[in-house]
């Protein structure tokens, strides 16, 4: 039916659609295939949830879609690199690096806002340590053992480094 | 109320004071959470892979509940229901998801035109609060939720939301003709679904590859397969060649995504330096492991930027790649059918139930692959009582 009334489109083609397959479609059976994609965005929309948060969206789409999460909206010096990262499309690296980049910063935030509710991060605990003691003893013990002397040889050569310095 | 808090990669929390959720919508639910899975593609997020992953977002994406609250535009649901909710969330009314492509829909997820909606992860995908929490807040409830069969395991249910239709539908992607070999790369929970649904389709032969031992040892017993650990093999894709009569495997599926071990170069380019979108290891081996003319099913989860593979060979051998994230909805009615009929027992794959409390010990559990950890669920703490 979908043929047919395209074929009367296109009769200043010689030959359009003649090796058309419309069972010929790889992405069965994910997709049924309904011609739905030829009418691109317009189809009936639900009601629009309220834009009463900020809501970033890709420059690849005309709006926001008509329900969307709220968690966590941008805010700080990671909002603003958000905000900066929208400008571009998806397609461009910029896009990605900046929110990666904002995702590192939020981390910092993160601790900042922790500290000023009065909530000290345990950082052991959040990392779930408690399992690696339980499960893993040994590994936790080796792991800590390595840490400390890798930081005390960085600190020592640092400081060394520092005297020299300082006695040149 | 409490739920997950992530903090940055590797710390999250769970956190009493996280606000509980409200009806934003008409078509939204509130769903009391009974179960909440930790997924494999969490631990992206919680490795700090994934772009624009928030601090102070709740994570999860594959959980069961009892409805508490529903819009005044719901009209399936109703407060009391107990139902198990896909992980994507879908409009059911653009034109992706009246072709099924519910894991694609365009009315859900601002953010990214590229990613459908998923509760909980990241505003990549929509900037959701996930069902790591004791309440969830559930959009379009008329469309995706399921009440769960009566006579059904809520343990079977909660992995009726992801990891199941994920795995079935690696193997159904493949196109798997009776008597084909199927080689899924990545025994994790995805995997081990992937190679037992293979079966479901006719495979003749299910090998599945990956490194961790224990792993290996479930999906031979689970999925009665054979299973080869990449470690001990030299080459994974010339062994794959050699035991394929060195023709290749009729279908490949890539069950890993964008944290795969096996190449120095894939790890430190991919995974420490994130010069691409991960470690591609798992496609490449698929891939290059898959004979002329096959099909690379990939289900594994990777980042939107770009991933170095062999796409010379793709176009040399001729091979179709299929992928997508799961339609669940589409597949729920046989996927009930199977577990109903004992042909799939997903339940088997839980490893550990772990108090919502103890949010943090299980990430670091099951991301470590501590005390054989294959699949952790939450329990909230009403649905202990």
């Amino acid at each position: 039916m979908i043929m047919e009334n395209l074929a009367d489109n296109y009769k200043h083609i010689n030959g359009w659609g003649i090796d058309a397959d419309p069972e010929n479609e790889p992405t069965y059976p994910m997709k049924n295939w309904t011609g739905d994609d030829h009418r691109r965005l317009d189809y009936e929309r639900s009601q629009q949830q309220p834009i009463d948060v900020e809501v970033l969206h890709s420059n690849e789409r005309p709006n926001v879609t008509t329900v969307f999460g709220t968690s966590t909206p941008p805010s700080g010096i990671s909002g603003n690199l958000r905000r900066k990262a929208f400008e571009f499309s998806e397609s461009n690296w910029n896009h990605w690096l900046l929110l990666l980049a904002a995702d590192r910063v939020n981390v910092v935030e993160g601790i900042v806002d922790d500290l000023k509710n009065g909530h000290v991060p345990n950082i052991f605990a959040e990392k779930g340590w408690k399992a690696e003691w339980k499960h893993n003893p040994v590994g936790l013990v080796k792991k800590v053992a390595i840490t400390v002397a890798v930081t005390a040889t960085i600190f020592s050569l640092l400081s060394g480094k520092k005297e020299k310095t300082e006695n040149a | 109320m409490l739920a997950m808090n992530y903090r940055g990669p590797f710390r999250v929390r769970a956190d009493k004071n996280m606000p509980e959720p409200e009806i934003l919508h008409p078509e939204d639910a509130i769903v009391r959470v009974t179960r909440s899975c930790i997924c494999g593609s969490d631990l992206h997020l919680y490795h700090g892979l994934v772009p624009d992953t928030r601090v102070g977002m709740t994570f999860g994406h594959e959980f069961t509940g009892i409805v508490e609250q529903v819009g005044p535009g719901v009209q399936k649901l109703k407060v009391g229901d107990h139902v198990l909710v896909p992980f994507n969330i879908a409009c059911g009314k653009c034109s992706f998801c009246k072709q099924q492509l519910f894991g694609n829909c365009h009315e859900s997820n601002s953010q990214a035109t590229a990613v459908g909606a998923i509760y909980g992860y990241s505003h990549t995908a929509g900037g959701y609060d996930g069902g790591q929490a004791e309440y969830v807040r559930v959009p379009y409830a008329d469309v995706g939720p399921m009440v769960i069969p009566q006579d059904m395991d809520p343990d079977d249910a909660v992995l009726l939301t992801d990891v199941v239709p994920t795995g079935y539908q690696a193997a159904e992607m493949g196109g798997i003709k009776p008597g084909d070999t199927v080689v899924v790369f990545g025994a994790g929970p995805v995997g081990i679904m992937a190679a037992k649904c293979a079966w479901l389709f006719g495979a003749g032969r299910v090998i599945v590859i990956d490194h961790v031992e224990y792993r290996l040892d479930f999906v031979r017993k689970y999925a009665q397969c054979e299973a080869y650990n990449f470690r001990s093999l030299e080459d994974p894709v010339l062994f794959l060649k050699k035991t394929t009569g060195y023709y290749g495997a009729d279908v490949c599926i890539d069950a890993v995504g964008c944290e795969a071990a096996g190449s120095t170069a894939q790890t430190i380019t991919g995974r420490k330096l994130m010069m691409q979108a991960g470690s591609a290891t798992a496609l490449h081996w698929a891939i290059n492991s898959v004979k002329k003319g096959g099909i690379v099913s990939i289900v594994g989860v990777y980042g939107p930027t770009g991933n170095i593979v062999p796409i010379g060979n793709v176009l040399n051998k001729g091979l179709t790649i299929r992928a997508n994230q799961a339609s669940v909805k589409r597949l729920l009615p046989r996927l009930i059918e199977h577990v109903q009929s004992g042909r799939l027992d997903p339940k088997a794959i839980i490893s550990h139930r772990v108090p919502l409390e103890e949010v943090a010990e299980a990430y670091h559990i099951f991301s470590t692959k501590l005390d054989n950890c294959i699949k952790p669920i939450l329990i909230p703490p009403s649905a202990r009582a």
